[in-house]
């Protein structure tokens, strides 16, 4: 009986002493090289990391703050209004930006018996007011309104919406923006914006071509902040 | 007390007598002494004029710099090696797109910089700041269009060059990670093309990029949050300006600086190569073999 040939790929011993290295401890795991190697990575990481979390967080921040202005904008008086067509009024959406914060919003009154109904305000009064964003739901651009059809029309890519701002044809995804609206002492004031869906249910406001309907919807998540 | 004085640097020190050269009086620097024979060197016989040792000076003076440089970085083996290094027979104009490609990008960055001394990336300040260079900066309007049509020659030869690497077969083993730091560099040019577009801030480039920003959003699940991380916020604004003018002039064009670096090193450390139509000669390649 030959005994069984060494086992060559046996494990090294754990303890330093064991392995001959020089100088070594009883008990010692670690070798003074393998604490020198491994503090200059933990400091150097520290060291990286005490600028570089900084400016990354520094970079994305924006992303989780409420950009939105909590600020009610009046936008004339009631008698301006009417409920057969929409009035372009003028309104701030980003305070610092001059002239490129500005952008128009299509007002109108809303007509019970016209508006569908959204879901959104079932048990509640609906909104008093209609007051429609220019930002088309395709990729930004801005839409205008034309009386004679009653439509809202995209000069980019062909996108039309029709009188409620839900999607006729073209590329865009949901219907447009819409901003909340109230009327104090007899002046009409326009609020948040907010995004909708087919049926005009109110979602937190998304950009443009993010879904709001069945199964795409879960592919294009809201932003953190709201 | 001659121990106390500091050496002379060698480059100072007169050299020997170069082969054919009476006595030791040449001195070899190249710092207009030249012409005082007095003060170092012996000033023997057969001196030549003072014109011809100026002459002389300065023709030495250039080496002796270029010396004692590369005493201390050693580079010339590696400049002989960039510089010198051997290419396939074959090698034919449509190989200089590369370069050209780079120089684009060399003069992008020079009139960048000057453009940037005039520009001011506030959203209420930055089409007045680029009028301003167009219309009244001394030269602007030169520098300003050198960066614009610069933008679309760079375009334009980066797609030639990656066109000749494609046909030509130049991106096969071991060049394929030269392909892919290349095509980093193309999205990367195109992302300076991105930002540079909105900085100009008239009604075009303002809604090309909020068309180019909603573009990004379109892309499902990260979509939202890279438009997010463009804009710097839920809407476009003050901070969309400053982000895309950081992006443009700080961290892309360092990007590529060091990308360009990358390809060029891989360029000189694999060589290039051959064009498809050259056939291997065979026969010489037999001979050496036997």
């Amino acid at each position: 009986m030959t005994p069984p040939p060494p086992n060559t790929r046996e494990r090294k011993s754990r303890y330093t002493a064991d392995r001959g290295v020089a100088g070594s401890f009883e008990g010692e795991t670690m070798t003074r090289r393998g604490v020198m190697t491994g503090g200059a990575l933990l400091y150097g990481g520290m060291a990286t990391a005490a600028f570089g979390l900084p400016a990354l967080g520094f970079a994305l921040g924006p992303m989780f703050e409420d950009g939105t202005q909590d600020v009610w904008q009046d936008v004339g008086a009631e008698n301006e209004f009417n409920i057969e067509s929409y009035i372009p009024k003028v309104t701030n959406v980003v305070a610092d930006a001059g002239e490129a914060g500005k952008t128009t919003i299509y007002v109108r009154k809303l007509d019970p018996e016209r508006d569908s109904k959204s879901k959104s305000d079932k048990g509640k009064e609906p909104l008093p007011y209609v007051a429609i964003s220019t930002r088309c739901a395709h990729l930004g651009c801005p839409v205008r309104y034309i009386q004679a059809s009653e439509r809202f029309a995209c000069p980019c890519h062909g996108g039309i919406y029709d009188f409620e701002g839900k999607v006729d044809g073209g590329p865009p995804v949901r219907p447009l923006d819409r901003f909340y609206t109230r009327v104090v002492n007899g002046r009409v004031e326009v609020g948040e914006r907010f995004s909708v869906n087919s049926e005009l249910e109110r979602f937190s406001p998304r950009d443009p071509s993010s879904h709001l309907d069945g199964l795409w919807q879960y592919l294009y998540p809201a932003r953190p902040s709201t | 007390m001659s121990k106390l004085v500091p050496p002379i640097p060698k480059f100072l020190r007169p050299g020997p007598p170069r082969p054919g050269e009476k006595g030791a009086g040449s001195n070899g620097a190249g710092d207009g002494d030249g012409n005082t024979p007095g003060k170092r060197g012996t000033g023997g016989n057969g001196e030549p004029g003072t014109a011809g040792k100026l002459r002389q000076g300065a023709a030495e003076g250039g080496t002796q710099v270029v010396g004692w440089l590369d005493e201390r970085t050693g580079m010339s083996p590696f400049l002989r090696g960039f510089l010198y290094r051997k290419t396939p027979k074959g090698t034919n104009w449509f190989y200089t797109l590369g370069s050209a490609t780079m120089f684009a990008f060399v003069s992008q960055a020079v009139t960048g910089v000057f453009l940037a001394m005039y520009y001011n990336p506030d959203p209420s300040r930055a089409y007045e700041s680029a009028q301003f260079i167009t219309n009244e900066a001394f030269l602007g309007e030169l520098v300003r269009g050198m960066h614009k049509w610069g933008s679309t020659v760079m375009i334009v030869l980066l797609f030639l060059h990656l066109g000749r690497t494609f046909v030509f077969g130049a991106y096969k083993y071991p060049r394929e990670l030269n392909w892919v730091i290349g095509v980093l560099l193309m999205v990367l040019t195109l992302a300076m093309g991105f930002t540079g577009y909105l900085l100009p801030f008239d009604q075009r480039s303002l809604w090309a990029t909020v068309v180019g920003v909603n573009i990004n959003a379109s892309n499902p699940v990260i979509g939202p949050y890279l438009a997010d991380f463009l804009r710097g916020g839920a809407e476009f604004g003050a901070v969309t300006l400053a982000r895309f003018y950081a992006l443009h002039m700080l961290l892309i064009p360092g990007l590529i600086g060091a990308l360009i670096g990358a390809h060029l090193y891989m360029v000189a450390k694999l060589g290039t190569t051959a064009p498809p139509w050259l056939k291997a000669e065979k026969k010489s390649l037999s001979q050496e073999e036997i």
